[in-house]
C-alpha cells in the first residue's frame, strides 16, 4: 500500500490530514472552515507551554494522573509465559481513559471561546466524561446518544444528567453510535458559531484524529517511564482493544518507532468473524471506504451502505476505525486481531478471580488476547496491557449473559 | 456546452429562475421512483437532482434521511439508481439530472466506473456533500475530465477566504445553501439570502440555484426574485411520504401528490420575471 516503510512513524499525519490514504476532511463545506479553525487553534494550543502546563495540572489533580503500571503477578503465574503489566486507566476519574482527551479538547474549547460542547457517546463512558468536564467548567454539555444505547445503558444516562448534560436521543437510522456521530454533526452543522464538537475517539475528519490521539498519548509516555523505572527496559509487546482506537493509538503511538516493541490491536469479533455482521472488526473483517469525515476501514455491504457493528461492549460496536490505525495496519507495524463476545467474557472473569480488578469489557478483548499468546511467550517477556476502563458500567449485561437476576 | 449549461441559458433567455427538484431515487419502490421522475418534467422541473440513498446521510433532515431508508428498505442500489436514470433518459434527452448524495456508495463502485456507467446513463452533474475543494482529487477532478459537472455547495460560512477555493473546479451551477443546518430544517432569511447571493456572484460566473428549507410557492417566489434557481427537496420528499400506506408501501396517488406540489412551487417560480 505504501511505496516505501517511513524513518518514523510517528511524523502522520501530512498537511491533508492523511495517514497514507487514510484521514482527510470529507465533511460538508458548512463544516470545512470550523474545522480549519479548530486545527489552527489545536496548532497554537500545542505550541503554547501555558496550555501543556495547564492541561498537566487537571491531569494531575483532577483525573489523578499518572496511572499506576500494575504487575499482574497472580495473571501471570496463571499463564505461565510473559510477566503481564496491566495500565491502570480504570483508575482515572470516571473511570476510564475518555477523560485524557476530555480534558485536552475542553480545556482547547475555553481558549477557542466556544460556549456549548456537543459530543457523540456509544456506551455513555465519553458522555459521562464530556459531561463531567462541562460541569467543572460551567460550560453547557449536549450529549447524543443512540435510542436503542440509551435504553442499554440506563445507568450512564442518569450520571450525565446528574452533571448537568442534556442527553438527546439520536432516532434516525440504526440509533446507535453512528447515528449519534451524525447527529451530532447535524447538530455543529446548524449551531458553527458558539458549539465545539468534542470527538470521543481518534476518527472524523481532520485534525481530530491527531488531536485526540496526542491527548491520548500520556498512556504509552507514562508506561515508558514506569516501564524503564520498574524494570529497566522498555516493554516487549503491547496489547489493546480497539472500537475507534483512541486508547490504543495513546499506547501504541510513543512506541511505534522501537522496532523491538510488538504491537496488538484487538477488535471485538463478536460472534465470529464467520457471521460477517454480528461482529465490530473493521479492520479484520472490513474495507476501506468514507464516513464521518475520514476514509478508514469500514463495516459496510457492497453497495458501500454501512453496516451496523455487533459487540458484547458497547464501547467497541463502532462500525470504521481511527485512520491511523488504518494506515498502521496496512504497513504492517501494528498486528490487529480480534477477540469474540465469548472470549472476552471469559477474560473478565479471569480477572475479577485473580486479580481483584472487574475490568470493563473493552479491555477485557485485550485480555483476551493477551491470554492468547502470553503463554507461548519467555518469562523474560514483559507485555503491557492497557485496561482502558473499568467495569462497574458492565455488571449488567454480564449478569444478563451469565443469567443472574440483579 | 453540458444540458446543465444550455437548461440555465435557455432560462436566462426567457428571464425567469429555474426550478430545481430533489427526490431520492427508489423511494419508497423503483417502480414508483421512476414515474415520479418521469411525470416531473411536466410538472415544471426545469433540473432534477436525484439522491443516491446513503445509510449515513450526515447534512440532511429527518424527511430526506427518511426518503433515503425507505429506498434502500426497497432494495435500491447504486446499480438500479443509474438504471433509473438510464430509463428516463429514453423519454427525455433534455432535462439535466444530477445525481447527489455521499462519497462513500461511489467510492465503493469505483470512481471510474461510476464516470463511465454514469456518464453513459445520462447524468449531467454531481453533488456529493462530503467532498469539499480540499479533497477534488477524489472525484471532482476526474469527474470534470469525463465531462460530468461537479457542482458545489456554497454556504453562509463561506466566506471570502473560501470563496476562491470553493468555485474552482465547479461547474454546472453553484448551489448556496440558504441556511445553517441540516436540510429541510429551517425557513431561510430572504433578506441575507439575497446578499449572499450578490456577494457570491462577485466570485463567480455560475448560476446560483438556492436551496434548503423552501417549502411554498411563495418562498420560490421570493428566491426566484434573487436566484438564478430555487431548489425543492424536503417539501417534495414529505409530500411523498404522506402518500403511503402504514406500512410505507406506494399508493396510486403518490406520483400526483409529489407533482401537485411541484406544480404549485413552479407556478411560484415562474411568476417572476426578469
Amino acid at each position: 500500500m505504501s511505496d516505501s516503510l517511513p524513518n518514523s512513524y510517528r511524523t502522520g499525519p501530512n498537511e491533508r490530514g492523511l495517514f497514507g490514504i487514510y484521514g482527510g476532511r470529507f465533511v460538508a463545506e458548512t463544516l470545512m472552515p470550523l474545522i480549519l479553525e479548530l486545527e489552527q487553534a489545536y496548532r497554537a494550543a500545542k505550541a503554547d507551554p501555558a496550555f501543556q502546563a495547564e492541561m498537566d495540572g487537571f491531569l494531575e489533580h483532577y483525573v489523578g494522573r499518572p496511572s499506576p503500571l500494575y504487575y499482574a503477578e497472580r495473571l501471570t503465574q496463571h499463564l505461565g509465559g510473559a510477566r503481564i503489566y496491566l495500565k491502570r486507566e480504570d483508575l482515572n476519574h470516571t473511570g476510564a481513559h475518555k477523560i485524557n482527551n476530555v480534558m485536552g479538547q475542553i480545556l482547547l474549547a475555553r481558549r477557542m471561546g466556544k460556549t456549548r460542547i456537543i459530543a457523540e457517546t456509544g456506551a455513555g463512558q465519553h458522555g459521562v466524561a464530556t459531561a463531567t468536564a462541562c460541569a467543572r467548567f460551567g460550560l453547557k454539555c449536549v450529549v447524543y446518544m443512540g435510542e436503542v444505547d440509551i435504553e442499554r445503558q440506563k445507568p450512564n444516562v442518569f450520571r450525565m444528567k446528574l452533571l448537568g448534560a442534556e442527553v438527546v436521543p439520536a432516532k434516525s437510522g440504526s440509533r446507535t453510535l453512528k447515528d449519534a456521530l451524525n447527529e451530532a454533526l447535524r447538530d455543529w452543522v446548524s449551531n458553527v458559531e458558539d458549539t465545539f464538537y468534542c470527538i470521543g475517539t481518534v476518527a472524523g475528519p481532520a485534525p481530530y484524529p491527531e488531536m485526540v490521539r496526542d491527548f491520548q498519548c500520556i498512556i504509552g509516555n507514562e508506561t515508558r517511564r514506569q516501564m524503564l523505572k520498574q524494570e529497566g527496559r522498555l516493554p516487549d509487546s503491547l496489547v489493546a482493544a480497539i472500537g475507534g482506537g483512541s486508547n490504543a493509538i495513546g499506547l501504541f503511538h510513543p512506541f511505534l518507532d522501537d522496532k523491538g516493541v510488538e504491537i496488538y490491536g484487538v477488535e471485538a469479533a463478536g460472534l465470529g468473524l464467520k457471521t460477517k455482521t454480528k461482529h465490530a472488526a473493521s479492520i479484520t473483517g472490513g474495507k476501506p471506504g468514507v464516513l464521518h469525515g475520514n476514509r478508514t476501514y469500514l463495516l459496510m455491504d457492497d453497495d458501500g451502505q454501512i453496516i451496523e457493528g455487533h459487540s458484547i461492549s458497547a464501547g467497541l460496536d463502532y462500525p470504521g476505525i481511527g485512520p491511523e490505525h488504518a494506515w498502521l495496519n496496512d504497513i504492517g507495524r501494528v498486528n490487529y486481531v480480534s477477540a469474540t463476545d465469548r472470549e472476552a467474557l471469559k477474560a473478565f472473569e479471569l480477572l475479577c478471580r485473580l486479580e481483584g480488578i472487574i475490568p470493563a469489557l473493552e479491555p477485557s478483548h485485550a485480555l483476551a488476547h493477551a491470554m492468547k499468546i502470553a503463554p507461548k511467550k519467555p518469562k523474560d517477556h514483559l507485555m503491557v496491557v492497557n485496561l482502558s476502563g473499568r467495569g462497574d458500567k458492565d455488571i449488567f449485561t454480564v449478569a444478563d449473559i451469565l443469567g443472574v437476576k440483579l | 456546452m453540458s444540458r446543465i449549461d444550455a437548461r440555465f441559458a435557455a432560462l436566462k433567455a426567457e428571464g425567469r429562475a429555474a426550478l430545481v427538484t430533489f427526490i431520492t431515487a427508489g423511494d419508497p419502490d423503483p417502480a414508483t421512483s421512476l414515474k415520479v421522475l418521469q411525470g416531473l418534467p411536466g410538472a415544471g422541473a426545469d433540473v432534477i437532482e436525484i439522491g443516491m440513498p446513503f445509510t449515513d446521510p450526515m447534512a440532511d433532515g429527518p424527511a430526506i434521511q427518511a426518503a433515503g431508508l425507505r429506498a434502500l428498505q426497497g432494495g435500491q442500489t447504486m446499480k438500479k439508481t443509474l438504471t433509473l436514470i438510464r430509463t428516463f433518459r429514453r423519454g427525455d434527452k433534455t432535462t439535466p439530472i444530477v445525481l447527489m448524495g455521499y462519497y462513500n456508495p461511489i467510492y465503493v463502485y469505483g470512481v471510474e466506473k461510476f464516470l463511465k456507467d454514469a456518464r453513459a446513463a445520462g447524468v449531467d452533474g454531481l453533488i456529493v456533500v462530503d467532498l469539499p475543494p480540499e479533497e477534488d482529487d477524489e472525484l471532482c477532478l476526474p469527474a470534470l475530465a469525463a465531462g460530468i459537472n461537479f457542482i458545489r455547495l456554497a454556504t453562509p460560512t463561506t466566506d471570502e477566504k473560501r470563496a476562491a477555493a470553493v468555485f474552482r473546479n465547479t461547474s454546472g451551477f453553484v448551489y448556496y445553501v440558504s441556511v445553517l443546518g441540516v436540510t429541510g430544517s429551517k425557513v431561510p432569511d430572504l433578506k441575507s439570502v439575497a446578499a449572499n447571493v450578490r456577494r457570491l456572484k462577485g466570485h463567480t460566473d455560475l448560476p446560483i440555484a438556492v436551496g434548503f428549507g423552501v417549502k411554498s410557492a411563495e418562498q420560490a417566489r421570493a428566491i426566484a426574485r434573487v436566484a438564478d434557481g430555487v431548489v425543492v427537496g424536503s417539501a417534495l420528499v414529505t409530500a411523498l411520504a404522506e402518500s403511503l400506506t402504514k406500512q410505507g408501501k406506494a399508493t396510486a396517488k403518490t406520483p400526483g401528490m409529489v407533482h401537485r406540489v411541484v406544480a404549485d412551487i413552479a407556478r411560484g417560480v415562474r411568476s417572476v420575471k426578469a
